[in-house]
């Protein structure tokens, strides 16, 4: 286990200390987007489509302007003056920003309502008449590909199908040649529906342009204020946005999962609203907008997984069809159309895979936002483990064993995995051992014998998942060609305490806590003597931000880093204040003392000061440091999750009675907001397996838009989530740390689906997709008696 | 749009102003009163984000006109504890890491008072219950869960120690 090098009241790394950022938001004083009200404040709504296909015939804003407090109504053709009216999407696809003649989707924008009241602009918005043309909307994605399907995008140059792109990895035909011969061959379609990540704070923004200053202030609900920063300079640089004039602040946010890392197109209309008007305009997103518009997943995964009849696994091939909506707006590195779906080998030792993939146009909300997860992974996690039991279930082997029998070895990494992933630490076996003793599943699989004679439905389900997180590299990840590094910059004042700024952006990970922690580690100034400011472009290091767990693997490094430069020149500092020289000076956590004389030493607090009023001659005044962290790898966080639950046979009630998480995320900074982390992530893979998914009818109307019948879980549909860990640190990271949050959200889902799954198996029933509702199992269930 | 004189008292301040009929009591609090701990997450009385005490009682403010607050004794996070202290549902969320984006918390702590007021000794079945109609996307519960759990016991105690 790790062990602590500094006390409590340093609070370096390995310490549950208390959360810094806590008082305020435990006292309403949070400062969210919609909290900010600026003098003159203006409000805008959107009107949208209620169609998911239309022609746009007219718009009538006659009405809606003659409202008293109605200032105007900003249509496609109004931003089309200034060439706004589309924007390209993070993956190089273009969107609409507000469209000219055709909606694509229900609930797009289709104008927008300036008011002096956000009440009025809801009027004003039900008093614009939009005359629509309805079409056939292209709803399936398989029929998406049809010869007779309509082009949806023949706005797009060289476009004569709804295919995207096409995407490949592996080698297909040696894959076919080794399922081909294989003694076992599992297949299935596996589906992972389209769902929403529902942060309770919404998305919003609140755009303010100041005409005599020409300085634009954004307050946006961001997880990356500087990439946002650089967009909005490419994208509105013609009208004469400036990058040195545009302030991106993401002040505290409500969650943000990967839902706040696109640039919606409301934040774009605020934004020339503003620029045109003069004034602030507020937009604030409503909960069915949220719910209607963005999503996350949507894939439909046919899987072969081969093996000998022992259950050694040979090879495992995945063949996908993405439904991406109208555009492809995925959040994922540009190189990376597919994010890391080709981390879907798992954590198996196997030489041979293949994955390929078609991404399709629909009449559907864009979004492919990577929730709470790096970028396809979850997709990825869900195919491999469901296949790996469903190999199991075939030939009847314990998935636990199989698992053993497979594993990648602790002594085999760095592992090059069949898809070109080189995976840097992991000990599978330990972890999934771990996670078997803490749960007691030699005794639960006997209580299964026990309940299956007696006709009761009881499921153990396993998942051992291996994640990849932490982009860049920035030789091979970028976000529209900006590479993928993070940054922190530490300012240490001449009375010790200090402030320290990063490019990434907490949504409620506790940065304010964990930062300071790391610095307390790599300086031994105590973590309550450091502030931690994130989130606005006009004084944070530049960054990418916060997604993909990437703070930890890329800020957290870099925080380290330039608190060893602190350290390097402290010695110096320490040395001319001590009147030896620098080799012969040593540093504990905090301390600088002369080798053999430890009673002579110098503070880190005393060599601050020093930096400042009695600097060694020649030295450069101050005590600040600043790196831009670019990871030489991703980190590769993995674990053990074990579900136990009962189906009753008569009503489909699913009841999980344990549900155990082993994590391995390498070193641990604060082991209490690790676990809390772990909770959450694993309430959010309870969900989509159990309870979620976005559901449409065939004219593309979306059927389930609001929290009345979106079911996210409350704390009833909540188990009591179990957790522990094994540790092997990165050891390419300089604190051996890996990531964490998002390892739950991507492990949860098939181990809850394989636990349920498995209690079926009696009945005969193979394989269900999620959300795995009673409805659902009660179906398959009369469908096998 | 007619215009209503309403009284009531926030946080033991009486207000009094003239609000349109369908002024929402949440938008009341957040943007005339300017007390912006409350917050909105949903349109459909579903999250709990906006929850207040009303009169003791913990009520979801963004379905509540403010014209039917008139005369009521409101209590908004702002208002549960006298500044530069914690109620002992607000320790307990620190010292339990029961909050991660704080979005929930205001309203999660205040249904928890009514909670606890009503059931002073809950049992985990009755507070994941009993808190149901709060949504909270961060934490998975557990913690809230525990949170509260030491709020009773510390509410338990200070009850004993001043009868």
């Amino acid at each position: 286990m790790f062990k602590c090098k500094t006390s409590a009241e340093v609070g370096g790394m390995g310490h549950s200390v208390k959360r810094k950022e806590d008082a305020r938001f435990l006292h309403g004083k949070g400062n969210y987007v919609d909290d900010y009200k600026l003098p003159g404040q203006l409000h805008m709504v959107m009107v949208r489509s209620p169609y998911a296909y239309a022609k746009i015939k007219n718009i009538n804003k006659e009405k809606a302007l003659a409202i008293d407090g109605v200032l105007a109504v900003i249509t496609g053709e109004d931003l089309a003056q200034y060439n706004l009216h589309w924007m390209p999407t993070l993956l190089s696809d273009t969107q609409m920003v507000l469209p000219t003649d055709t909606v694509m989707h229900q609930s797009q924008e289709v104008c927008a309502v300036i008011a002096t009241d956000r009440y009025v602009a809801v009027d004003g918005a039900e008093a614009v008449e939009v005359d629509y043309e309805p079409m056939q909307a292209i709803v399936d994605p398989f029929k998406a590909l049809d010869d007779d399907a309509p082009l949806l995008r023949p706005d797009k140059e060289g476009q004569e199908d709804n295919q995207i792109y096409h995407w490949e990895r592996g080698d297909r035909a040696k894959t076919d040649e080794v399922i081909a011969k294989a003694d076992v061959v599992v297949k299935e379609r596996i589906y992972l529906p389209r769902i929403h990540v529902a942060s309770i704070e919404t998305c919003g923004c609140n755009a303010s342009y100041d005409k005599d200053t020409q300085k634009l202030t954004v307050y946006l609900t961001t997880q990356a204020p500087h990439a946002i920063r650089t967009v909005v300079a490419l994208v509105a640089g013609h009208v004469g946005l400036s990058e040195e004039k545009i302030r991106i602040i993401s002040p505290d946010i409500g969650g943000g999962f990967g839902g706040k890392v696109p640039v919606y197109p409301a934040y774009v209309v605020a934004i020339a609203a503003t620029f045109l008007i003069g004034k602030p305009v507020k937009w604030i997103e409503d909960r069915s907008e949220n719910l209607v518009n963005g999503f996350a997943r949507d894939y439909h995964m046919d899987c072969e997984l081969a093996a000998t009849k022992d259950g050694k696994i040979q090879a495992f091939k995945v063949s996908t069809l993405a439904d991406h909506g109208y555009t492809d707006s995925s959040a994922n590195p540009s190189k990376y159309p597919t994010g890391m779906f080709s981390i879907c080998t798992g954590s198996y030792d196997y030489e041979h895979a293949f994955a390929e993939l078609d991404a399709v146009y629909t009449n559907k909300a864009p979004g492919g936002v990577a929730y709470r997860c790096s970028f396809r992974v979850t997709e990825a996690v869900h195919a491999i483990e469901r296949m790996v039991d469903k190999l199991a279930a075939e030939i009847d082997k314990d998935p636990a064993l199989l698992r053993f029998e497979n594993f990648i070895k602790k002594d085999q990494f760095p592992y090059e995995s069949p898809l070109g992933w080189s995976y840097d630490s992991g000990d599978y076996k330990a972890t999934l051992e771990k996670a078997m003793e803490m749960i007691g599943y030699d005794d639960y699989k006997k209580e299964q014998a026990e309940k299956r004679a007696q006709g009761k439905l009881m499921g153990i389900g396993i998942c051992t998942f291996t994640e990849v997180v932490g982009a860049g590299p920035s030789k091979d990840f970028d976000i529209l060609g900006i590479a993928m590094f993070d940054s922190a910059e530490i300012r240490v004042h001449p009375t010790g305490k200090a402030l320290a700024r990063f490019g990434t952006k907490s949504q409620g990970q506790g940065h304010e806590t964990t930062y300071a922690q790391i610095l307390a580690e790599e300086l031994g100034i105590p973590y309550t003597d450091i502030e931690i400011d994130e989130g606005d472009t006009d004084t944070a290091p530049y960054g990418l931000g916060t997604y993909a767990s990437r703070s930890t693997p890329t800020a957290g490094a870099a925080a380290a880093i330039a608190a060893r430069k602190l350290r390097d020149k402290g010695k110096k500092i320490a040395a001319h204040l001590l009147e030896v020289s620098e080799e012969d000076i040593e540093w504990e956590v905090g301390k600088y003392s002369v080798k053999g004389a430890p009673e002579k030493s110098k503070t880190i607090q005393d060599v601050a000061f020093a930096a400042y009023t009695n600097i060694p001659p020649g030295m450069e005044p101050g005590f600040e440091a600043t790196h831009y962290y670019d990871p030489p790898n991703l980190t590769f966080p993995n674990g053990a999750y074990i579900c136990v639950v009962e189906v009753e046979e008569e009503t489909g009630a699913i009841d999980v009675k344990r549900f155990v998480a082993i994590d391995d995320c390498g070193n641990i900074i604060n082991p209490m907001i690790v676990e809390g982390q772990v909770h959450g992530g694993l309430t959010q893979g309870i969900a989509p397996a159990m309870y979620e998914g976005i559901e449409y009818d065939d004219e593309g109307n979306v059927l389930n838009g609001t929290l009345m019948d979106y079911l996210v879980p409350t704390a009833v549909e909540s188990p009591h989530w179990e957790t522990g860990h094994t540790i092997t640190p990165s050891p390419h990271h300089p604190l051996g740390a890996k990531g964490v949050a998002e390892s739950p959200t991507v492990g949860a889902p098939p181990a809850i689906a394989n636990a349920i799954i498995d209690a079926l198996a009696p009945l005969g029933i193979k394989h269900l997709d999620i959300p795995i509702t009673p409805a659902k199992v009660w179906e398959a269930i009369q469908a096998h008696k | 749009m007619a215009k209503h004189e309403v009284t009531m008292t926030i946080n033991g301040q009486s207000v009094t102003a003239e609000v349109d009929s369908r002024l929402l009591l949440v938008h009341f609090i957040r943007e005339n009163l300017e007390l912006t701990g409350t917050h909105i997450g949903c349109d459909t009385s579903n999250c709990g984000a906006c929850t207040i005490l009303l009169n003791g009682q913990s009520i979801k403010s963004c379905t509540y006109l403010t014209v039917r607050a008139d005369g009521a004794d409101i209590t908004t996070i702002e208002g549960l504890a006298p500044e530069g202290t914690n109620h002992p549902l607000q320790q307990a969320f620190h010292d339990q890491h029961g909050l991660h984006c704080g979005f929930c918390t205001p309203g999660m702590i205040l249904r928890s008072v009514d909670l606890l007021k009503n059931n002073p000794n809950p049992t985990e079945k009755e507070i994941r219950w009993g808190i149901s109609g709060n949504l909270c996307r961060c934490t998975g519960y557990n913690n809230i869960v525990k949170s509260v759990q030491q709020a009773a016991k510390e509410m338990a105690k200070e009850k004993e120690t001043s009868v």
